[in-house]
């Protein structure tokens, strides 16, 4: 198990480097200069050449990207162009909310769909089976901005239970940390629920059909366990499958959820950075991202085998 | 592990306290919701109005602009001007410090204005005409020209980026190329830096010691007596949130509410709609002046005998003609330097056999025209679609290239031909405070290759703005106005596609909101 750990552990470095060189060429020919945004609409060309020369951008790729590299490989990730803070600093700054947001909604979509899909299925074809698929489908069609927007005008403004934007850090309490969190985690949850319930849906049917259940059945086990204990274990690789692979939706929705209830994540930071071109900043937190998601696929690898041990064969 | 009933009670009892706290704070505290993002604080390095808006409270200048447009002095006590303009000698008001607690002094102000003189084009006039920038004492320092400038006073209190924004030496020593890091000052508001979450937060609290001017505040002028403990800017990049923030009371004041959201928010009984800024701003319809069918004089009238200002102002301001006016200046209208004289091609119904002929005449035979639009700014994207429909009616063959501004804004500033990364057309817009005079109005600088993007060069609108400069009365300088204004329509330096403002909106609890050019927090309280 450790060697099939570390093996998997090993492969995720050229990956990683992969994506660091891929990010830093990608922004090196995007059309766009933060010496521009600087200098901002008085300025003159002649103005925004000589900020160019200051922030050091007219220098060739390779000695940017080696001097890049050589500071994130001493966990460095470079200082913003605009707001003269370090990277890490700013990404600091903002892990909280983000991971908040995603732990949330990551939890509250496990804990409505994988019931919702387990239900479904034991109860193919009722209006119960087509009342879920009904949701998902729904969930998978409108848009987070659409669904954060409607749930901030009945439980914000009509009824005025919850605020319409913003975060309480955890620090400040639980309860109004839970408060912040709750549209945007319903919002951002919609689309993930779906998945994952269509999914769960799917594989249980699969592994309900089987004959082990039928046994099962025929022994008199209760419907509960038959479902819980026996099928959905059975049933796990997929729904795992699809919840690591749900993690990179998240990212992308979380940008968005950030946008509309103006969460200060990392979302925002990076749409901000990519608006204004701070290279610092874009590099730094895509590389956390693309981190995040190839440990993510790591722990589900992981799972697998935990969970299936033929896979480590 | 078990509750006991009484601590279930007492935990619920404490969470619902919070929002009683929260409203206590929130009397000591504006919640402001600025234009855009505050990426930096420095409004010398850079011409953001949204960064001058935040740094004017940090800083001050050594005078201010009233609302009739009058610099007033600020951080002088007063000034004393040679009868022929040559020696400008000032003297700063007492008590001055800064937020670390040292004194202000005449050498913080020399190397404040030695580094915005290297920015601003008021500065670097002044700069062509200094023999010396000189401490007399602490609190004394004094001009002296090898030429007559009238317009001192003006250049010190302007109210556009780059801003003669006073700093400590050792800031201002900073190259002027760069960012500043250090954000200590002398205005009534500190910037804690501590609390600077960059795209969502910005937080300023009141400086203790600052010492207001007796007089009463008027724009950038009279005393700035700070009624908040603590400004906090909300970054709300999304409207539709930013307005709902507004209407729930979680924020106080939204700088730029977008027109779509005007009729819902002046529905709500605890909100208030305003203009925000009289001076409102001029739609710009930008040329490359460097490249055919725009380097001939033909083709860019061409477009003054098609543009439609009515169609440009719809698609901007919506339904609301309170919000526009069609002007054929390019100056404010309302201010005092307004004329109409040369705006002829932009009167009347449009011409578009006449422009078709023009453009022909100037040689154009249906090559692409790319026309750049910053799809991600809304006055931007409503303008370059109505342009893409005027082009096509001119028979001009559009390459619409739907960008986001920060790619516009890089792109621009390329001279390359228009085929090899350059650029025909964009659209941008001009505060209306920049264009009161030619002093900030870098667009309307016509001197070639050293002028603003487009590079237009046209003889005789830099001779009106030289007059302008010299000009030593109103009537000198309204008469330099007229001309500049018949030079900047004959060569065509831009299309002005007309005069638009915006709106603001607050809480109704708040009181002394004003219409000026910029977000104004002094005298602002909470009624």
């Amino acid at each position: 198990m450790w060697r099939y750990a570390g093996r998997r552990a090993l492969a995720t470095v050229p990956v990683m480097a992969m994506v660091a060189l891929f990010v830093f060429s990608l922004l090196y020919i995007a059309p766009g200069d933060p010496a521009a945004i600087i200098a901002g609409d008085q300025a003159s060309a002649e103005d925004i050449a000589r900020i160019r020369v200051s922030l050091g951008l007219d220098r060739p790729f390779v000695v940017r990207f080696g001097e890049w590299l050589w500071h994130v490989l001493h966990g460095d990730l470079g200082t913003s162009i605009f707001a003269n803070l370090p990277v890490t600093h700013m990404i600091a700054q903002r892990i909280e909310p983000t991971l908040s947001l995603m732990a949330m909604t990551l939890v509250f979509a496990i804990v409505v769909a994988v019931p919702a899909g387990v239900l479904a299925a034991a109860r193919a074809g009722s209006w119960i089976d087509r009342l879920v698929m009904l949701v998902a489908v729904i969930g998978f069609s409108v848009p987070v901005f659409v669904v954060g927007y409607v749930l901030a005008w009945v439980f914000a403004l009509q009824l005025d239970w919850l605020p319409v934007q913003g975060y309480t850090p955890l620090a400040r309490g639980v309860l109004a940390w839970l408060r912040g969190l709750v549209l945007p985690v319903v919002a951002l949850g919609a689309i993930y629920i779906a998945l994952i319930a269509r999914i769960t849906r799917a594989a249980m049917l699969e592994v309900l059909g089987q004959d082990y259940i039928r046994t099962a059945r025929a022994k008199g086990l209760g419907l509960a366990p038959i479902l819980f204990v026996h099928a959905l274990k059975n049933a796990s690789v997929p729904i795992v499958t699809v919840i690591g692979l749900g993690v990179a939706l998240l990212i992308g929705g979380a940008v968005v959820t950030e946008s509309v209830f103006a969460i200060p994540g990392i979302g925002r930071l990076v749409v901000d950075a990519i608006l204004r071109r701070d290279y610092p900043v874009i590099q730094g937190v895509t590389l956390l991202f693309s981190f995040v998601y190839v440990v993510v696929n790591l722990i589900v690898d992981l799972l697998y085998s935990v969970l299936d041990p033929r896979i480590r064969q | 592990m078990s509750f006991a009933r009484r601590d279930v009670l007492k935990f619920a009892a404490g969470a619902l306290t919070v929002p009683a706290v929260a409203r206590a704070d929130a009397a000591r505290v504006l919640r402001f919701v600025p234009q855009a993002n505050l990426s930096s604080l420095d409004a010398v390095a850079g011409t953001q109005y949204v960064v001058r808006n935040a740094a004017a409270m940090v800083w001050e200048t050594l005078y201010g602009v009233d609302s009739s447009f009058t610099p007033q002095p600020q951080m002088c006590e007063g000034h004393e001007a040679s009868a022929d303009f040559r020696t400008w000698t000032f003297r700063l008001r007492p008590g001055l410090q800064w937020h670390d607690g040292e004194k202000v002094t005449s050498r913080d102000v020399i190397a404040s204005l030695d580094r915005w003189m290297v920015r601003d084009t008021m500065g670097q006039v002044i700069r062509t005409r200094l023999d010396a920038l000189e401490a007399i004492d602490d609190r004394s320092f004094r001009f002296r020209l090898n030429r007559p400038f009238t317009k001192m006073l003006f250049a010190l209190g302007k109210s556009n980026a780059p801003m003669a924004l006073i700093m400590p030496e050792r800031i201002a020593r900073t190259d002027p190329f760069q960012l500043i890091r250090d954000y200590v000052g002398s205005g009534p508001m500190k910037f804690r830096a501590d609390e600077w979450v960059p795209g969502s937060r910005a937080v300023f609290e009141t400086f203790a010691a600052y010492q207001p001017r007796p007089e009463p505040a008027d724009w950038l002028a009279g005393g700035r007596r700070m009624n908040f403990d603590r400004i906090e800017w909300q970054i709300l990049p999304d409207a539709a949130t930013a307005g709902a923030a507004l209407q729930n009371g979680e924020v106080d004041w939204w700088e730029t509410p977008i027109p779509d959201l005007v009729p819902l928010l002046r529905r709500n009984r605890d909100v208030v709609v305003d203009i925000a800024d009289p001076l409102g701003n001029l739609g710009s319809l930008r040329v490359n002046h460097l490249y055919p069918p725009f380097s001939d004089v033909r083709a860019r009238r061409a477009l003054l005998m098609a543009a439609s200002q009515p169609d440009y102002m719809a698609a901007v301001c919506g339904g609301d003609d309170a919000l526009w006016q069609t002007t054929l200046s390019f100056f404010t209208p309302g201010t005092p330097l307004y004329t109409e004289d040369g705006g002829t091609l932009l009167k009347g119904a449009r011409d578009y056999a006449g422009a078709r002929k023009l453009l022909a005449d100037a040689g154009y035979n249906g090559e692409k025209i790319i026309l750049m639009v910053a799809t991600d700014l809304p006055i931007t994207k409503a303008e370059g679609d109505v342009t893409a429909d005027m082009l096509a009616r001119i028979g001009v063959n559009v390459d619409y290239q739907a960008l986001d501004w920060g790619t516009v804004g890089a792109r621009r500033a390329k001279k390359d031909p228009p085929g090899k990364g350059g650029w025909h057309i964009f659209h941008t817009w001009h505060a209306g405070a920049d264009c009161i005079n030619p002093a900030a109005y870098t667009a309307l600088d016509a001197g070639g290759a050293k002028a603003w993007f487009g590079w237009p060069d046209s003889p005789a609108v830099e001779e009106g703005i030289l007059a302008w400069y010299d000009a030593a009365d109103a009537a000198a300088e309204k008469a330099a106005a007229v001309a500049i204004n018949r030079a900047a329509f004959a060569d065509v330096v831009y299309v002005p596609t007309g005069f638009f403002r915006q709106y603001q909106a607050w809480r109704r609890d708040l009181a002394g909101v004003v219409r000026a050019p910029l977000p104004v927090f002094w005298g602002v309280r909470r009624s």
